[in-house]
C-alpha cells in the first residue's frame, strides 16, 4: 500500500518534468515569436498557453509532493530527494503567485527551464525510498525550519532569474547584445524596472532566510544543546544571511545599485546552490540528514 | 512640541545613502550640492583625517564590503575542521597532513570563528554599525517630532501630481482631504490654503530597531558568555548524577566561571527505552524514539522525568539533552579463591546501527598480575559464515560478550593508558581469546576461567547508558530577545512605505482647484495606486461626515 503510493509519487514526478518541458518549450517560442519583431513586443498566445500548462505541471507536481509525504507519514522534506521535490514545486508556486501580483510570465522559460534541471537532478542522483525519521528530526521546528528555507529558497531563485535578466537587459540596453539571438530581451522590462522587481522578491526571500536561520537555531538548541554552533550548514546559512544583506544595502548606497547590486544577489543564490549541493553531500557535520 | 524638521540631514546620514533615499529628506537641494563627492581623500591635518576615517567607515560602502568579507571569511570555518565544533576533526586532521596542519594552525584557521583576522572584520563591521545608529538614531528621533515638511519648490518634480475641481469649495474640499488623511494614519498641518502629511516613520524607526537589535546580540554574547558551561556525562542505568564538577567525565568551562555557580541537584537514571523499526529498502534497523526515565531532586524534591532527543530536561539552572546510548555489560572478575575484584557496568561504544560495541575492562589490582580485557559486545549475535560474530538487531535478543584477554603492564601509572577505552595491546601478552584458540564467548550469566589459574570473568547482566550533555547558556534570554525585535523591526521596516502628500488650493476663488502632490522614500511602485485611493476616499466622504467628526 504505502509502497504503491511511493511509486505513485515518482511516476507523477516524472509526470510533471515532461509537463513542465512542455512549459518550457511553450515560454521559449512566446519569447522567439517576439525576438522576430522590431521593438518593444507584446506577449503571444503561446505565453498563455505556457502558463496554463505550468499549471497544469504545478498540479502534477503538488500531487507528486502530497502522495510521497502521505506515504511516508510526515512532511515532504526529510531528505535531499525530499527537500529538491518540494523546493522546486515551491519556486513554482511562488512563480505562479508573483504573476498574480506582478507580470513576470517573461522569465517563465528561466523558472520552468532551471525546475526541470533541479527536479532531474535531484530525481536521478538522490532519490531515496520512503524511511523513517531518526529521533533528532522529529521535531515540529524542522518542519518550520524546512518550510521557510523552502519558501526562500523559491523567492532567491525567482530574484535570481529577475536579476540574471537585469543585467542581460543593461548590457542590451548599453548597446550590446544586439545580436538577433539576444532579440527576446525586448520582451523584458526596462533594466531599472527588472531590478525594482528582483529587489522585492528577494527582499521577501530574505525575510523567510532570516526565519530559517532562527527557527534552525531553536531546532539546534532543543537538539544538541546549543542555538548556534559554527556547523558547516550553519555557516552557510550565514553566509547566505549575509550576502543578502550587502545586496539590500547595496540597492541603497549610491554607486552599487544596478549591475554591482545584481552581481552580488545573483552570488548570494550561488551560495543557496552550494549550500544545498556542494555543502550537503560533501562536507561533513551534524546536518547529515541528506539520506544518501 | 511639533519642531521643523532638522536641516542637517546630510551628516546624519551615511554619506553615500542612494540619492533617492537622502533626496527624502532635503528634496529641494540642489542636486550639484547634495553630497556630492562624499568620500573624498583626506586633507592635511590630523583632526580633518579622523573625520576622514570615520565617514569611511560609517559609510554604507564600508558596510557592503565588510559584509561581504565577513560572508567570504566564514568559508574556511566549513571547509577545514574546527575546533570548536569537531575537535576529532582537528586530531585527525594533525595525524594525517601534520605539514598543513602547522600552516593552518598559524593563521588559526581551526578556529576560524574566533581567529584575529575573523574577529577584526567583524569588530568593525559593528563599530561602523554603531557609528552609523548612533547619529541615524538621533535624527530619526528629531524627524519624529517634527511636522511633515514643507512644500517643494519644484513641484513639478513630484512623481504623483493630480489637479481635481475642489467641490463644495476649497475649504471643505480641504477638510475632507485632511480627514482622510488622517484616517489614513499620516501626521496632517493644515493651512488655510494647503495640507502637509507624511506618513510611514514606522520604516525608519523599525529598520533602526532591526540594526539596534544586532548589536544586542553581539553585546549579550559579549557580556553574558563567559558565565557559560557544558560538561559531558555518561549515566548508567541505576546510577545518580549530581551536578557538582568532579561527575562530569569532560568540562567546557566559560571564562568566568566558577565552581559554586553550579546548582546542586541529582538526576539518576531509571531506565532507557529506545524504540527501533526495520527499514525493509534498506535492510537496516532505524531508531524511532528514545526515551530516559529519570528522577530528578533538587532541595528536598525528588520527581519523575522523562528526558528524550529534541525535549532537554531543565533543572536548576542548566538544561540536559539526550546526545547518545548503547549498553553497559555488567562485568565480574574473581580472583582464584572466589573474592570479587571488579564488578561494575562497562561502557562500550557502539560501531554500527546494530549496536556492536567495543568496550574495555582494566582490572590492575586484586590478581597476582593485572588483567586487560578487550570486549566486543553484540546485542543479537549471529555467527558469520567465517564463524565471527555479528550483530543483527539492535535490541538484545541475544546479548552476547567476547574478549580479547590480556595480561602485563596497564601503564596506569605512567598515564599512557589513561584513555579508558583504550588498552595498550603492543605491550601486553594475550592469554586468551581470537587467535589464541581459546575463545572467550559469554552469554549473561557465563563465566570464563582464565587460563593458568588466574582468576575468572563473569557477563553478569546487561544495562543500558545514556550520553548526555548539560550546559547552561546565559546568552540564551539576551539572544531571543534580540532576535525577536530584530524581526519585529525587519517587517515593520520592510513592510511600511514612508511617503508625502501635499494638498494645496489653486485656481480661481469661483472654480477653486485642489492640487495633490506625493513622492515616497525609495521605490515605491504603488504610489499612485495609493495615492488616488485617498483622493477616491475624500471625494465620496460627505461632508457631514467631516464636520461631524
Ligand atoms: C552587521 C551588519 C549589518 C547588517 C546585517 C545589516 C542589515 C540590514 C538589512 C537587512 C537592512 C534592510 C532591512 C530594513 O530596512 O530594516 C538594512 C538596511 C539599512 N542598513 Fe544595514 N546592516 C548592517 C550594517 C549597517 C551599517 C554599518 C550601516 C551604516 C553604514 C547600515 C545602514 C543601513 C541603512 C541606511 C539601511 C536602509 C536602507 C534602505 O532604506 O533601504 N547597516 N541593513
Amino acid at each position: 500500500m504505502t509502497n504503491s503510493l511511493e511509486s505513485i509519487s515518482l511516476i507523477a514526478t516524472y509526470s510533471a518534468m515532461a509537463v513542465y518541458t512542455l512549459a518550457f518549450i511553450l515560454f521559449t517560442v512566446d519569447l522567439a515569436g517576439r525576438a522576430a519583431v522590431d521593438g518593444p513586443s507584446k506577449p503571444t498566445r503561446w505565453l498563455r498557453s505556457a502558463m496554463a500548462v505550468l499549471v497544469i505541471g504545478f498540479v502534477v507536481h503538488l500531487g507528486a509532493d502530497v502522495t510521497r509525504a502521505v506515504s511516508a507519514h510526515r512532511v515532504p522534506w526529510a531528505n535531499m530527494y525530499e527537500f529538491g521535490l518540494t523546493a522546486t514545486l515551491v519556486l513554482v508556486g511562488v512563480f505562479l503567485g508573483i504573476n498574480i501580483w506582478r507580470d513576470v510570465r517573461f522569465v517563465g522559460a528561466f523558472v520552468s527551464g532551471f525546475v526541470i534541471l533541479a527536479l532531474g537532478i535531484v530525481t536521478v542522483n538522490f532519490y531515496v525510498a520512503v524511511s523513517p525519521l531518526p529521533p533528532a528530526l522529529q521535531n515540529y521546528w524542522l518542519v518550520i525550519h524546512v518550510c521557510v528555507a523552502v519558501l526562500g529558497t523559491g523567492f532567491f531563485a525567482t530574484g535570481a532569474a529577475l536579476s540574471a535578466s537585469q543585467l542581460f537587459q543593461q548590457s542590451r540596453e548599453e548597446g550590446k547584445l544586439q545580436t538577433r539571438s539576444w532579440r527576446f530581451l525586448s520582451a523584458f522590462p526596462s533594466s531599472e524596472a527588472l531590478e525594482a522587481l528582483a529587489y522585492r522578491v528577494l527582499v521577501i526571500g530574505f525575510v523567510f532566510w532570516t526565519f530559517t536561520v532562527i527557527a534552525g537555531a531553536i531546532w539546534a538548541e532543543r537538539a544538541w544543546g546549543r542555538y548556534w554552533g559554527w556547523d558547516t550548514k550553519e555557516v552557510w546559512s550565514f553566509i547566505i544571511w549575509t550576502l543578502f544583506a550587502g545586496y539590500i544595502h547595496a540597492r541603497a548606497t549610491r554607486g552599487w545599485r544596478g549591475r554591482p547590486a545584481a552581481i552580488l544577489g545573483l552570488v548570494g543564490f550561488g551560495a543557496v546552490l552550494f549550500n544545498y549541493g556542494i555543502v550537503n553531500i560533501f562536507f561533513k557535520g551534524l546536518h547529515v540528514y541528506s539520506g544518501l | 512640541m511639533v519642531t521643523r524638521p532638522p536641516s542637517d540631514a546630510s551628516s546624519l546620514q551615511p554619506v553615500d545613502l542612494a540619492d533617492a533615499m537622502s533626496g527624502f529628506d532635503s528634496p529641494d537641494a540642489p542636486r550639484k550640492n547634495r553630497l556630492d563627492s562624499p568620500i573624498r581623500g583626506p586633507k592635511l591635518g590630523p583632526l580633518e583625517f579622523l573625520r576622514w576615517v570615520w565617514r569611511v567607515l560609517t559609510s554604507m560602502r564600508t558596510a557592503i564590503i565588510l559584509l561581504v568579507l565577513v560572508a567570504f571569511a566564514s568559508i574556511p570555518g566549513s571547509l577545514v575542521p574546527q575546533r570548536s565544533s569537531d575537535p576529532n576533526g582537528v586530531s585527525i586532521f594533525r595525524d594525517t597532513n601534520p605539514e598543513l596542519f602547522r600552516f593552518y594552525e598559524s593563521i588559526q584557521l581551526f578556529d576560524t570563528f574566533t581567529s584575529v583576522w575573523f574577529s577584526s572584520i567583524y569588530l568593525l563591521l559593528f563599530v561602523s554599525l554603531i557609528g552609523c545608529i548612533v547619529p541615524r538614531t538621533l535624527y530619526h528621533w528629531r524627524i519624529l517630532r517634527a511636522e511633515p515638511a514643507a512644500e517643494p519648490t519644484s513641484w513639478a518634480r513630484l512623481p504623483f501630481r493630480r489637479s481635481e475641481k475642489a467641490t463644495g469649495g476649497s475649504a471643505t474640499a480641504l477638510d475632507r482631504a485632511e480627514a482622510v488623511l488622517r484616517k489614513a494614519h499620516y501626521r496632517v498641518v493644515r493651512d488655510r490654503t494647503s495640507i502637509r502629511a507624511e506618513f510611514g516613520y514606522l520604516r525608519e524607526t523599525g529598520n533602526l530597531i532591526f540594526h539596534i537589535a544586532l548589536i544586542g546580540i553581539l553585546t549579550t554574547l559579549a557580556a553574558t558568555g563567559g558565565y557559560g558551561w557544558s560538561g559531558q556525562r555518561v549515566i548508567i542505568e541505576g546510577q545518580t548524577f549530581t551536578n557538582q564538577l568532579a561527575s562530569y567525565d569532560t568540562f567546557h568551562p566559560g571564562s568566568w566561571f566558577a565552581e559554586q555557580n553550579l546548582h546542586p541537584y541529582a538526576v539518576s537514571l531509571k531506565s532507557f527505552t529506545p524504540k527501533y523499526t526495520r527499514d525493509a529498502t534498506k535492510d537496516v534497523w532505524m531508531p524511532i524514539d528514545f526515551t530516559a526515565t529519570v528522577t530528578v531532586t533538587e532541595g528536598n524534591s525528588s520527581r519523575e522525568a522523562t528526558l528524550k532527543v529534541n525535549e532537554p530536561l531543565v533543572a536548576g539552572d542548566s538544561q540536559m539533552y539526550l546526545l547518545g546510548n548503547g549498553f553497559a555489560p555488567v562485568i565480574t572478575v574473581r580472583d582464584p579463591g572466589g573474592t570479587i575484584v571488579f564488578d561494575q557496568p562497562v561502557v562500550f561504544l557502539s560501531q554500527d546501527s546494530n549496536l556492536t560495541s567495543v568496550g574495555v575492562v582494566k582490572v590492575p589490582d586484586g590478581l597476582s598480575e593485572q588483567l586487560g580485557l578487550q570486549g566486543f559486545f553484540y546485542p543479537s549475535a549471529v555467527a558469520l559464515d567465517s564463524g565471527a560474530l555479528s550483530s543483527n538487531n539492535p535490541e538484545p535478543t541475544n546479548p552476547t560478550v567476547t574478549f580479547n584477554v590480556y595480561t602485563g603492564d596497564l601503564g596506569l601509572d605512567s598515564g599512557a593508558g589513561a584513555n579508558v577505552f583504550q588498552l595498550p595491546v603492543e605491550s601486553l601478552t594475550q592469554i586468551a581469546g581470537r587467535h589464541t584458540g581459546t575463545e572467550v564467548v559469554l552469554s549473561p550469566g557465563d563465566t570464563f576461567e582464565l587460563p593458568g589459574g588466574l582468576g575468572s570473568i563473569e557477563f553478569t547482566s546487561l544495562r543500558r547508558f545514556i550520553g548526555v550533555e548539560i550546559r547552561h547558556d546565559p546568552t540564551q534570554m539576551g539572544v531571543g530577545l534580540s532576535t525577536f525585535f530584530l524581526v519585529a523591526g525587519l517587517l515593520a521596516s520592510l513592510g511600511t512605505r514612508r511617503r508625502r502628500v501635499w494638498i494645496r488650493v489653486r485656481g480661481t476663488a469661483r472654480a477653486p482647484q485642489l492640487e495633490w502632490g506625493g513622492m515616497s522614500r525609495g521605490d515605491d511602485p504603488r504610489l499612485d495606486v495609493a495615492l488616488d485611493r485617498l483622493m477616491e476616499n475624500a471625494r465620496q466622504t460627505s461632508t457631514d461626515r467631516v464636520t461631524g467628526a
